[in-house]
């Protein structure tokens, strides 16, 4: 899938950044730490419109279900780390984000999976 | 800024702060994966394995409970959020030893086949973890 790579690597970026303000103990995360995040959410929408519209047009015998479920949940999980890491202002809070953008890197994973499966 | 964490005497700590934001993550990711899954399996095809499906809904259930009430918190969310956690422990030990000892049982995974293999075994670790952080926060502090 072609989104992969770029929502791979900026989730690795967010993912190393947040390390380390668990590490440093920097809560809430900072304007420019969210601001790489919108990059990451937006490149996400973009990867939920263009994923619909290439599974509408493709051949390949893609589980429907699954695959748009996956498209839109892997967009809801930004936020709602996001929200944590804002509610919780500890460690603990930038602990939870970090879940949110490992299950956004898993997701990404399975995405790609269900596609490259589909077309073999 | 970390906030304080101690409880203030005689009373119990919060379950939804603190640590409890890991889990509460943890579980909203199972709460829809389990949810997803189960949906799609009755939704496609719901005679294939009907008992796999059903304890994949149920599965469902469970965490969508449980993420509820570590969001809220609370002494009433307390009580059901230890009900659904111990039901989910046995849950996945139950069926995670069923899908290996009778396999015709389960022509189909669940989210706890295998206990919990295909999700890196995270739903046989959430349950004592969610355990451990119900008995960690329930410890009364003395006045």
């Amino acid at each position: 899938m072609w989104l992969v790579v770029p929502v791979l690597v900026l989730t690795a970026l967010c993912g190393i950044w947040t390390v380390v303000m668990v590490v440093r103990d920097e809560s809430p995360p900072g304007d420019r730490f969210f601001a790489l995040l919108a990059v990451l959410l937006a490149v996400l929408v973009v990867q939920l419109v263009v994923g619909l519209v290439q599974l509408s047009t493709t051949s390949r015998d893609v589980p429907t279900a699954t695959f748009v479920s996956y498209l839109f949940t892997v967009v809801l999980a930004v936020p709602f780390g996001a929200a944590l890491a804002l509610v919780e202002r500890s460690r603990w809070g930038n602990g939870a984000l970090l879940v949110a953008l490992l299950t956004v890197a898993a997701m990404e994973t399975r995405l790609d999976q269900l596609w490259r499966l589909a077309g073999a | 800024m970390p906030e304080p964490t101690t409880p203030a005497a005689g009373t119990v700590r919060e379950i939804s702060t603190g640590p409890g934001r890991i889990l509460v993550a943890a579980y909203a990711v199972f709460a829809v994966a389990a949810t997803g899954r189960s949906l799609v399996q009755l939704g496609t095809d719901a005679d294939r394995a009907p008992l796999a499906y059903s304890l994949s809904l149920l599965a469902a259930v469970l965490y969508l409970v449980a993420t509820g009430c570590l969001l809220s918190g609370g002494p009433t969310a307390r009580r059901v959020a230890l009900v659904s956690v111990v039901v989910e422990a046995a849950g996945v030990l139950v069926v995670g030893t069923l899908s290996y000892v009778a396999t015709d049982l389960f022509p189909d995974k669940t989210v706890w086949s295998h206990f919990g293999q295909g999700y890196g075994f995270l739903p046989l670790v959430l349950p004592f973890l969610g355990l451990w952080w119900l008995r960690e926060t329930g410890k009364a502090t003395l006045p």
